[in-house]
């Protein structure tokens, strides 16, 4: 939408999609103001219909995987999840990338960077790592897998949409969305596309300190304010067990009682406790599926349980 | 466009970002130390949070029920306790109300922050102000290049882990820092081993080396490495606890005076965050970045 715009907003903007854009104070002598007033606001966005009308045809479940902190493991757990799901043949999964500036789901996933989008009548074609798995990301995207990708908010949204109207999934049984840390534009963004169509509910991940925690309780707080069903709220990177002395020891300390604390606080399921396997971090840099190569990883046992829990929360209401 | 540097930075002799394309990868934490090893040098330092929706900087500090003051000239940031007023903080985490709060704002909002932020805050005299960014290459980052382009800051510090999903963020942030002007002051690898405390195996989690061969391939500077050492985040955290308690006791009405001059007394006493720090086992680690990064003898901001 903002491409209407013919300058860019100012500092004190209330921004472009907002109810008081073109009206605000600080409109006033914008060159965007008579712009904001008469084409943005008039209603909702056309394409909502069709985002809308396409996800409901298309897509059944919708999970979003989401983290007020950053590296707690968004991306290896969406991975861990479409790979664990992908296992039942009998299930059609696709994961969307929505970390515009750090892409890193395809090379967790086992994607080849240099592969390129193909578009044809029917939309974008996902990226197949499987018969039943695809993905879709804008590291596909990229002249250069280095290429840094300086986007304010109202570009990323853009391309979100993009992604939700114009992607040829075919079929889906799941659509797991893999979120940037924060809560800005991107999360504003998809929880509003994808609010008439519904979204099953997020899985929070969080790792054991504070310093975590903390940011974690603002993602809580702002998937309550969109209203979002919560499915629960992961661990990831507790306790490590010495790969010499299998001696335990905790490397992020859960000095205020870790995520299960977390959750009762909130009042939300706590799903479980992901051990640290430094063979995690080795996988998701080559690119291979943890979960079949180590069954054995205590890690892999963990991960296996959250997902069934998950599927019986969700295919409980089908 | 702005035709002069943010003013608040008038007095600010050097102006250093630390950055990283991924979230998590100890930014917060290497900014924290960065503050708290130069202030050890004697000098005074700034630390600036661009961080809008998931500040950590107040937490590290342990002051996260500060609040900020207004005066006449702008916002006075928050002092560390105890550091002879050598260390200074600002962060949109003193402006939220509840620590819980979500501050759920779309770029314009951030951008406008982050001008605040660079136009508003009395720093007064500074050798060092370091600020702390969000992961990413978006709003936050364009705003904050921006308003530094007629500033001349140092240039920039990447902090990247050692595995390869972290470092192909950083060459984005990289990339990044080549079009906007920030010169790379050179590359820190965080969380680069772990030492088992029951049979002193160091185990590389998060694999190693990525940091070093990225400074290699990209002709930058690597100003070392820092383990994983829970005894850092131990730290930080009792700092809080500390500091929780006497917020608590300080609640009660009855012994409100005799808790003011017994906090008075023992804050006298108190071990600064500073000093507290200078035991910490990573210091050592940390000094060794500080002495390269400062070898460099960058020539103050025009002053």
């Amino acid at each position: 939408m903002n491409t209407l715009l013919t300058h860019p907003e100012p500092a004190h903007c209330p921004g472009p999609e907002s109810q008081t854009a073109g009206k605000d104070e600080s409109c006033n002598g914008c060159p965007n103001q008579s712009i904001c007033a008469s084409q943005l606001n008039k209603g909702p966005d056309p394409d909502m219909a069709i985002v809308t009308s396409k996800i409901d045809e298309y897509i059944k479940h919708k999970i979003l995987v989401l983290s007020g902190k950053g590296g707690v493991g968004k991306s290896t757990f969406t991975a861990m999840l479409s790979f664990a799901l992908a296992a039942d043949q009998s299930l059609e999964i696709g994961s969307l990338d929505l970390d515009i500036c750090g892409p890193s789901l395809p090379k967790i996933l086992g994607c080849n960077l240099n592969e390129t989008i193909h578009s044809s009548n029917s939309g974008w074609s996902p990226i197949y790592i499987d018969d039943n798995l695809s993905t879709m990301s804008i590291a596909f995207m990229l002249p250069n897998p280095d290429s840094a990708i300086i986007w304010r908010g109202a570009k990323k949204n853009g391309l979100i949409k993009q992604f939700l109207k114009d992607v040829d999934w075919g079929y889906l049984d799941y659509l797991i969305i893999d979120t940037p840390p924060g809560t800005s534009d991107e999360h504003l963004s998809i929880t509003s596309y994808l609010k008439d169509s519904g979204i099953d509910g997020c899985l929070i991940i969080t790792t054991p300190q504070e310093v975590s925690l903390l940011d974690v309780r603002k993602e809580i707080d702002f998937v309550k304010k969109v209203n979002i069903p919560i499915l629960g709220l992961v661990e990831n990177m507790s306790g490590f067990v010495c790969p010499n002395c299998k001696g335990e020891s905790q490397i992020f300390k859960p000095t205020t009682g870790g995520g299960e604390s977390l959750a009762k606080e909130f009042n939300i399921p706590f799903l479980g406790e992901v051990p640290l396997d430094p063979r995690i971090a080795r996988c998701c840099d080559n690119g291979e599926n943890f979960l079949e190569l180590y069954t054995d990883s205590p890690a892999t046992t963990a991960i296996l349980d959250i997902v069934d829990n998950l599927r019986d929360q969700i295919e409980a209401n089908d | 466009m702005n035709k002069e540097p943010p003013r608040s930075l008038n007095k600010v002799k050097h102006v250093i970002l630390v950055l990283s394309g991924k979230g998590g990868v100890g930014k917060s934490s290497v900014t924290t130390q960065l503050a708290l090893s130069l202030a050890h040098k004697g000098l005074k330092v700034g630390v600036l949070d661009i961080d809008l929706t998931g500040p950590s900087i107040p937490r590290m500090f342990g002051i996260e029920n500060n609040q900020v003051h207004q005066s006449v000239n702008g916002w006075v940031p928050a002092y560390i306790p105890n550091t002879g007023n050598r260390l200074l903080v600002m962060s949109i985490g003193f402006l939220i109300k509840d620590r819980g709060n979500s501050i759920v704002w779309r770029g314009p909002k951030k951008t406008s922050m982050i001008r605040q932020f660079l136009s508003n805050v009395v720093w007064g005299e500074l050798d060092y102000l370091i600020i702390d960014t969000p992961p990413g290459t978006s709003d936050e980052h364009i705003s904050i290049a921006e308003e530094l382009k007629l500033a001349k800051p140092d240039g920039a510090i990447l902090v990247t882990t050692p595995q390869q999903i972290s470092i192909n963020d950083v060459k984005k942030e990289f990339n990044f820092c080549e079009k906007v002007g920030f010169k790379v002051l050179g590359v820190v690898e965080n969380m680069s081993g772990y030492v088992c405390p029951h049979c002193s195996e160091c185990t590389n989690i998060f694999s190693s080396g990525g940091g070093k061969s990225l400074a290699e391939q990209y002709k930058i500077n690597f100003l070392g490495s820092l383990p994983i050492d829970p005894s850092f985040i131990e730290l930080i955290e009792t700092n809080n606890k500390s500091e929780n308690r006497n917020q608590v006791d300080s609640n009660s009405d009855k012994n409100k005076i005799i808790e003011k001059i017994n906090n008075l007394d023992l804050r006298n006493k108190q071990v600064s965050l500073i000093d507290k720090y200078v035991n910490n086992s990573l210091y050592p680690h940390f000094s060794t970045i500080v002495d390269n990064l400062l070898k460099h003898n960058i020539p103050p901001r025009t002053l």
